[in-house]
């Protein structure tokens, strides 16, 4: 609280706008014709009305509307202070935040906690304005491209070739993470190599049967064990949301590496950049590494 | 000071709504309270305002992303409609009226205090339809102007924020981290408050028909915004006309 400065109440200026910071310091000039000058809180402030009680505000000639003190303005640069302070703390902020909506998104029976930032789980991202579902009758992978001999993949063949089983953390580039979650299904290696990959092959390409995403990999990324053609996760078979009944599963990389709804397979020379990184997104989008971001690395 | 209650419904509504020579007496007893280039305001920055929310609906909420898809498009329509959000204003200040009505926002008067000091007492925004708390207001009561600038600069932060998040390359990444937390946190609350508004809006059919048509019945005028001249608004030039 500012203190009041001994003196009469003066009349503000005629034009009515405050000045000062705030319009909280105000001269004027009394009756006697001497300067004044007053610093004075918006309490018990009555601006240019000063002369008249408070619970007669319609008195004829003086009207109330419109005079005052600028707490409008004052609100609007609180609000800016704000935001100020929340980008400074914001850090340890969200440590509270996300330690305490873990705590309490599991046990919450109505999935409210999940919808608030960083609640915890999954968020559905889709670049396609709708995605066809595929099931065992339906689905089919192509693979093709600078292997020795191209050919397609029904779901039931892809589930009777060896399957693997990782438990990772999943980090999307946007930020959210979901711990320890099960993938499973055939090593891309594995597949790759049942298709002879030719010598002249340098990278992989990616398609969806949304129509529309791609990603890619280079052949080494591409060779890891860490990489999978994903049937299952959480061991029940993937979902459509999650983007059964195939997608890719890199875990070394940001999840936008892991193509949902996968439907082709070429190898190319050289690596053509996906769907998100035409748009700026790291082509090699290794966790903490890349995108200029710091999270834990979710492999080794 | 108690206001006047509502009036009755009752055979003087019935009258307002006979056409002939009574129309033009209705319509005499309709005041200005929003001129064009205010409405036009209004309208501007609901419309981006729906249209950043929308997007950011469909964005965030998983299941409307499933419905909605095409995540390019959204990003796109967020980020754009987002930032011209505060344009609608500033070409707005062109305007002598909708700087009064700034001007009324931001000056807060005695009877401003004892308005906020009524809702901090009944813990409501704003009186119940028909409730009398018994405190006057101006052109703005103190809720509004407490709206408007909270809102104002909710968005400033909120652009600001979004900025940092949309040039990457602006700031540092610990900036970034922090501009997103700041975002998804505020934009809760701006859309709580944006429901309030609209809930208010919805309840308020007067107030709607201020903000469709420019004009408010005069006793409506007289009966919620008391201290409110609208003699005051200044006349429309001629060649507005």
């Amino acid at each position: 609280m500012l203190p009041h400065l001994p003196g009469p109440w003066t009349r503000a200026p005629s034009d009515g706008h405050g000045r000062g910071l705030g319009g909280a310091l105000r001269t004027g000039t009394a009756d006697d014709g001497s300067l004044t000058l007053s610093l004075t809180p918006w309490r018990g402030r009555r601006g240019r009305c000063s002369n008249r009680p408070v619970d007669t505000p319609k008195a004829p000639g003086a009207p109330a509307d419109g005079e005052g003190s600028p707490v409008g303005r004052r609100l609007v640069l609180g609000m800016l202070g704000l935001g100020a302070a929340g980008l400074v703390s914001a850090p340890y902020l969200q440590r509270g935040t996300e330690s305490a909506l873990s705590a309490v998104s599991g046990k919450d029976p109505t999935g409210v906690t999940e919808l608030l930032p960083n609640g915890g789980g999954f968020r559905y991202y889709s670049v396609a304005s709708s995605v066809p579902h595929r099931n065992a009758g339906t689905y089919e992978l192509r693979v093709g491209g600078l292997v020795e001999k191209p050919g397609r993949l029904t779901l039931d063949e892809l589930r009777e070739l060896p399957q693997q089983r990782i438990v990772r953390d999943v980090q999307c580039v946007t930020g959210w993470r979901v711990p320890s979650t099960a993938f499973e299904g055939v090593r891309l290696s594995d597949l790759l190599d049942a298709f002879g990959v030719r010598p002249e092959a340098g990278a992989v390409r990616f398609t969806c049967f949304d129509g529309i995403y791609s990603e890619s990999l280079t052949l080494k990324q591409a060779m890891r064990d860490d990489v999978l053609v994903t049937l299952r996760m959480n061991d029940e078979p993937l979902s459509h949301s999650h983007g059964g009944p195939v997608r890719l599963y890199v875990a070394p990389m940001y999840f936008y590496k892991s193509a949902k709804w996968l439907s082709g397979i070429r190898l190319t020379r050289e690596v053509q950049p996906g769907y998100w990184e035409k748009r700026g997104y790291a082509v090699d989008g290794w966790v903490g590494r890349s995108n200029g971001r710091d999270d834990a690395p979710t492999a080794a | 000071m108690l206001r006047q209650p509502p009036e009755p419904p009752g055979p003087a509504s019935a009258v307002d709504e006979r056409p002939g020579p009574e129309e033009s007496a209705a319509s005499a007893s309709r005041v200005l309270r929003f001129e064009r280039a205010v409405r036009w305001c209004h309208h501007g920055t609901a419309v981006l305002m729906a249209l950043c929310v929308g997007t950011a609906l469909c964005l965030y909420v998983p299941g409307l992303a499933e419905l909605a898809g095409r995540r390019w498009l959204m990003v796109t329509v967020h980020k754009w409609s987002g930032l011209l959000l505060p344009v609608p204003l500033l070409l707005g200040l062109a305007s002598r009226a909708l700087r009064a009505d700034l001007r009324r926002l931001n000056r807060f008067g005695p009877h401003d205090r004892i308005w906020l000091r009524a809702a901090a007492r009944a813990r409501r925004p704003h009186p119940r339809p028909g409730e009398d708390w018994g405190v006057e207001a101006g052109k703005f009561n103190a809720g509004q102007k407490v709206f408007a600038a909270w809102t104002a600069g909710a968005v400033l932060v909120m652009t600001g924020t979004g900025l940092l998040m949309w040039f990457t390359g602006l700031a540092p990444l610990v900036w970034r981290t922090s501009a997103t937390f700041v975002h998804d946190w505020l934009a809760l609350a701006l859309g709580i408050v944006l429901v309030g508004h609209v809930a208010m809006a919805v309840a308020h059919p007067e107030a709607r028909a201020a903000m469709r048509t420019g004009k408010v019945d005069r006793a409506w005028a007289r009966r919620e915004h008391p201290l409110w001249d609208p003699s005051d608004e200044p006349p429309p030039r001629p060649w507005k006309r």
